[in-house]
């Protein structure tokens, strides 16, 4: 159970939100800018709430009243970002071993197997970041965050950054994810039609304040943001 | 003509070993200085930042004699050392070491800053939400990708140890054998009568020194831009 009740002030910009979700897929759906990567910056760690509360399975991450903030490299919380952030100086094997090395965890092949095929990346393990494409980018982060063993995985519009015949390539192993994996997800996005497809839960942000929560429901009529 | 004679064999020898040194002593503290003004904020960084570049532009001579009064037998630090420890740096080759480390600290670290600035920091963040604690974030992400840059800045350091002249022969003079540097050598040969024959010699071989190492910084840095971008 993911657990967020948070405020913070970025500028002119503040965010005040709340929810708890018990969903396998929670999706924080909203138009750019309306704050949807502070709020999952702020539970992964990197950013601190001004106030407010941050916990998983009743394990509390942050809370500003009782000065408790956990730095992010101990959250265990997987993070993949819409830019992939590969390490360009390790090779594409290199760089899914990185969070098992980081967390000092038994090598595990058949955990590297099942995600290297569930995301089809074995033919590319090889290769260096700079000789992927976006989807393959993408696919390989995706499996980095999977093999660190996170207790909760965050995507930050992972298929932003990609065309749209891209995204149709990616969407499928996402949903495989959702149901083979058994890692509760946060998937953050501002198109409703692939929030459909993979949420289980919504959380609808607008200028930085939660506005509606529930099922898929919440997003009729929302096609466009604003 | 190019045969050594063994004052001038000794000079070489003696110059590339202060050198030497005093690159490999002042690398980890220099990456520890450009990792700081880089990525931290304190109180009196543009203090500490101008301090480091000081002898940059301070005339060397004065740099020698401010050793000389720290370091010096009679020196603040210099009789401390001397007592404690029974480190002796005033007159020695070491003391080279020390005066050739401090003159090349500002071209060693500029460029490791400005390659470490260079290093994206959302990689560092990608790095943190995977398990690793920030020394490590250092050591597996920042160090490896600011590579180029310290290895430049290695060999310019070298290459400035090399050929330090001020600072050196007012700190521990110009001692045959023991402080003599390449430098300070042909220092002294072109005010010896029959010395420029001798004196051509080591600056025929100080410039080839000196070529071979902004080769070789040239050479490191596109092998590892090649190896960091991965194509």
């Amino acid at each position: 159970m993911l657990r967020v009740d948070v405020a913070k002030r970025l500028g002119e910009f503040s965010i005040e939100a709340s929810f708890v979700s018990e969903g396998r897929v929670t999706g924080l759906f909203g138009a750019s800018g309306a704050g949807k990567t502070s709020l999952i910056g702020m539970i992964a760690g990197l950013l601190r709430p001004d106030r407010g509360v941050v916990s998983i399975d009743g394990e509390v991450l942050d809370d500003t009243s009782m000065r408790v903030h956990v730095p992010p490299h101990r959250r265990r919380i997987g993070y993949v970002f819409q830019d992939a952030r590969l390490f360009p100086h390790l090779s594409v094997a290199q760089n899914l071993d990185y969070g098992r090395r980081m967390n000092r965890l038994a090598d595990d092949p058949a955990q590297r197997a099942r995600v290297t095929d569930l995301l089809d990346i074995g033919s590319l393990l090889d290769r260096r970041p700079g000789q992927l494409s976006g989807g393959e980018r993408q696919r390989v982060a995706l499996g980095r965050a999977l093999l660190s063993k996170p207790r909760l995985l965050l995507l930050d519009e992972p298929l932003g950054s990609l065309d749209e015949g891209r995204k149709t390539e990616i969407l499928p192993y996402l949903v495989r994810l959702r149901d083979e994996a058994s890692i509760p997800m946060v998937y953050v996005s501002h198109d409703a039609a692939e929030m459909r497809q993979l949420a289980t839960q919504i959380v609808l942000l607008r200028h930085g304040r939660v506005t509606a929560f529930g099922g898929v429901k919440v997003l009729s009529g929302t096609d466009s943001p604003a | 003509m190019f045969e050594l004679s063994p004052t001038e064999w000794t000079a070489i020898q003696l110059s590339l070993r202060v050198a030497a040194v005093a690159t490999l002593v002042a690398t980890p503290l220099g990456i520890g200085v450009a990792w700081l003004l880089a990525r931290r904020d304190f109180w009196g960084k543009s203090v500490a930042d101008a301090l480091i570049h000081l002898p940059l532009v301070l005339p060397p001579v004065v740099t020698g004699y401010l050793l000389l009064l720290t370091f010096g037998r009679r020196g603040l630090v210099g009789a401390w050392l001397a007592d404690h420890l029974g480190i002796v740096f005033a007159f020695r080759w070491t003391g080279a070491a020390l005066a050739c480390g401090i003159m090349s600290f500002p071209l060693l670290v500029r460029p490791i800053r400005l390659s470490i600035e260079a290093v994206d920091q959302r990689l560092e963040q990608a790095a943190g939400t995977l398990g690793a604690a920030p020394w490590r974030v250092f050591t597996t992400v920042t160090l490896p990708l600011a590579l180029p840059g310290v290895l430049a800045g290695m060999v310019l350091g070298f290459a400035k140890a090399i050929g330090e002249f001020g600072a050196t022969i007012t700190f521990v003079s110009n001692i045959p054998g023991e402080t003599q540097t390449i430098s300070s050598a042909i220092y002294s040969l072109i005010q010896t009568p029959d010395g420029d024959t001798a004196a051509l010699r080591l600056v025929v071989i100080s410039t080839v020194i000196a070529l071979a190492a902004l080769i070789a910084s040239e050479w490191f840095a596109r092998r590892a831009t090649k190896r960091l971008h991965g194509n």
